[in-house]
C-alpha cells in the first residue's frame, strides 16, 4: 500500500521537476517576490520589524497555498481534460493512490520551498529563525494543517471548472485576491475593516498570522487584531477548513466529465 | 459460461437524446469482435459502459461474469482499455510511464517486452510528448495490454496509423487473439474489421441491427454478383446476376473469347455495411 503511494509520488515529483514552467512557477515565483518587495519597502512597522520580515512570512504562507491550492487545482482539471484521470481509472489501481500522489508530491515541494525561502529570507534580509523548540513545533503544525487544508481545497476546487483553461482563469483570481486581503502585501491591520472581516473567514490570513507568530517578536504579537496571535483560532480555523475541503473532495471529485 | 460480454436491452440517454435504444450483444470469450457504426451510433457509449466509465439507464450488463458498474480492482485487472484519445504523461519516458502502469496489475508483462510487441523499442527512453500520433497511440495499446487482460477493449485503435503501422497493428492483435484473449474492437475502417474480426455487429441508431462474421453480413455471400464489361460501342454495361460463371461464358461466346473491360464483383464488406446504416437512417 505504501509501496504504490510511493511509486505514485515519485512518479508526481519526477513529472513536476521536468515541467519547467511549473518549477519555476512555484518555486521562483516567491522568491522574487520577496526580492522585489523587499528591495522597494525598506522602512520597520514597528521598532525592530522590518515590513521585509512581516513580508516573508507572508509569503511562506503564500507559498504553501500556490504549492497545495493553486497547483492542484491547476493541474488536476488538466489531467482531467486530457483523459490521464480516464486512463488511470481503467486499471486497478485504487483511487486513493492518485490523491496520495499528490499529496506526496505537495509534501516534497513545501518542504524544498520552505527552505528556499527561508535561506533567502535569512541570508538577505534578516528574518531570524525561531529560538525555541515551541516556535519550531508552532511552526510545524501551522505548516501542516494550512498545507493540508490548502491541498484538500485545491482538489476540491479542481471540480469547479469543466475546462482546463478556466481552472486556471478561476483558481489564478482566487488565490491573488486571498493574497491582497489576508495581510501578505499589507499589513493587515492597515486593510478596511471589512476586508479583514473576509479575509478572516478564509485559511490564508490565519497561516500568515501562525507564522508571524513564530518569526516576529513576541512583542508584535500587540499589533495583531485581536492583540494577540489567537493560536487556538488559528489552528480551530485551519482545521476547519481541512474538513470542508475533505467533504467537499468526496462530495464532488469527478474522475471525468462523462456522464 | 462461454460469453465474455453479455448485454441485453441496454439503454442511455443523455438529456433528451438516446444514445443505446435496447442493445443486445454476445461476445464469446477468445473471440475478436468488431462493432462497427457511424459517428453518434451510440458506440463509445457502449462500450464505455462495459468498461465501467458510465453508467446504465437500464440492462443486464455481465462483463467477464461481474456488472462493470459495480466492479472493483480484481475485475479491472482482467480487463485491458485503449480509449480514444487518452491523456499523455507529456514529461515521463515510454518506458517510465509502462512499467509505471505495469506496477498496477497483479500479474503484468514485462514492460520492456510489451514496448517491443508495440514497436516502440527504438522510443523507449524517449519523452512522450517527442511521439508522433502512431506512435502515441501504440503507447496506448502498450498500457493496455501490460496487464495481460482476459479481455481487451480497442476503441478505434489505429486512428492515425500509416499503413505500415496498421499491418504490424494487425499482427499484434492476431498474436494477442490467438494467446486467448477476447477482443472488442470499434473501428471506422471496414478493412480492419474485415481482417481481424471473427464476427462484426453494425450499430445505428442505439441498436445492433446484425450480427454475423464479416464474409457473411447482410447475407452478403449470398448476393447476386455484378458482372460489367464494355460493349462494342465503349459503354459499360452492367447486370447483376445470381449465377455469373454461366453470364461470362455467355458473353465469352458472344465477344469471341476476351470479353473487354470484364469484372465480376461482389457486394464489400463497405457496400453492405452503407446500405444497413442507411437503412436505418
Amino acid at each position: 500500500m505504501i509501496g504504490l503511494a510511493q511509486r505514485q509520488g515519485a512518479l508526481e515529483i519526477r513529472q513536476f521537476l521536468r515541467s519547467r514552467e511549473s518549477v519555476v512557477f512555484t518555486m521562483a515565483f516567491p522568491v522574487i517576490m520577496i526580492l522585489i518587495f523587499a528591495s522597494i519597502f525598506t522602512w520597520d512597522i514597528t521598532p525592530g520589524v522590518s515590513f521585509t520580515q512581516y513580508f516573508v512570512t507572508g509569503m511562506i504562507a503564500t507559498g504553501l497555498m500556490t504549492v497545495g491550492f493553486q497547483s492542484l487545482a491547476i493541474q488536476i482539471p488538466i489531467e482531467r481534460d486530457r483523459g490521464v484521470l480516464k486512463r488511470l481509472r481503467g486499471t486497478p489501481m485504487p483511487p486513493w493512490v492518485y490523491f496520495a500522489g499528490k499529496v506526496v508530491m505537495v509534501a516534497a515541494i513545501a518542504v524544498v520551498e520552505i527552505v528556499v525561502l527561508l535561506a533567502v529570507s535569512v541570508g538577505l534580509f534578516g528574518l531570524e529563525l525561531p529560538s525555541t523548540v515551541g516556535k519550531w513545533l508552532t511552526f510545524g503544525w501551522v505548516t501542516l494543517l494550512g498545507l493540508t487544508a490548502c491541498t484538500l481545497c485545491g482538489i476540491a476546487f479542481s471540480s469547479v471548472s469543466r475546462t482546463a483553461r478556466g481552472a486556471t482563469a478561476t483558481a489564478t483570481p482566487v488565490a491573488l485576491i486571498l493574497q491582497f486581503i489576508s495581510g501578505v502585501f499589507f499589513v493587515f491591520t492597515d486593510l478596511p475593516a471589512w476586508m479583514q472581516q473576509v479575509a478572516a473567514v478564509f485559511p490564508l490570513k490565519w497561516m500568515c498570522q501562525g507564522l508571524r507568530s513564530v518569526f516576529l517578536p513576541d512583542a508584535f504579537a500587540a499589533q495583531e487584531p485581536a492583540g494577540s496571535w489567537e493560536l487556538g483560532k488559528v489552528a480551530l480555523i485551519l482545521a476547519a477548513w481541512c474538513a470542508i475541503g475533505l467533504v467537499l473532495c468526496l462530495r464532488t471529485f469527478r474522475w471525468s466529465l462523462d456522464r | 459460461m462461454d460469453s465474455a460480454i453479455s448485454v441485453h436491452g441496454l439503454r442511455k440517454a443523455y438529456a433528451d437524446v438516446t444514445a443505446v435504444a435496447g442493445l443486445d450483444l454476445e461476445v464469446r470469450k477468445g473471440e475478436v469482435f468488431a462493432l462497427l457504426g457511424p459517428n453518434g451510433a451510440g458506440k463509445t457509449t457502449t462500450v464505455e459502459i462495459l468498461e465501467g466509465y458510465r453508467r446504465r439507464d437500464a440492462g443486464e450488463v455481465r462483463v467477464l461474469g461481474e456488472d462493470p458498474g459495480k466492479a472493483g480492482a480484481a475485475w479491472r485487472a482482467r480487463v485491458g482499455i485503449v480509449l480514444q484519445g487518452t491523456g499523455e504523461f507529456d514529461e515521463l519516458t515510454v518506458a517510465e510511464v509502462v512499467r509505471h502502469f505495469a506496477g498496477f496489475y497483479p500479474t503484468a508483462d514485462d514492460p520492456d517486452r510489451v514496448i517491443a510487441r508495440v514497436g516502440l523499442t527504438e522510443k523507449a527512453r524517449s519523452r512522450t510528448r517527442t511521439l508522433s500520433g502512431g506512435q502515441k497511440r501504440r503507447l496506448d495499446v502498450a498500457l493496455g495490454i501490460v496487464g495481460r487482460p482476459e479481455l481487451l477493449f480497442l476503441d478505434e485503435p489505429t486512428t492515425g496509423f500509416d499503413p505500415e503501422a496498421r499491418r504490424e497493428f494487425w499482427e499484434l492483435i492476431r498474436d494477442l487473439a490467438s494467446a486467448g484473449t477476447t477482443i472488442l474492437l470499434t473501428t471506422h475502417y471496414l478493412d480492419e474489421a474485415e481482417t481481424l474480426a471473427d464476427r462484426v455487429g453494425v450499430i445505428a441508431r442505439g441498436e445492433l441491427v446484425e450480427v454475423a462474421p464479416p464474409s457473411r453480413l447482410g447475407d452478403r455471400h449470398r448476393a447476386p454478383a455484378t458482372v460489367a464489361w464494355r460493349t462494342a460501342e465503349g459503354a459499360v454495361e452492367a447486370t447483376e446476376s445470381e449465377t455469373p460463371t454461366a453470364l461470362v461464358a455467355e458473353l465469352a461466346a458472344r465477344f469471341g473469347g476476351e470479353v473487354p473491360g470484364l469484372t465480376v464483383t461482389r457486394p464489400t464488406l463497405e457496400d453492405v455495411y452503407l446500405r444497413m446504416i442507411g437503412e436505418k437512417a
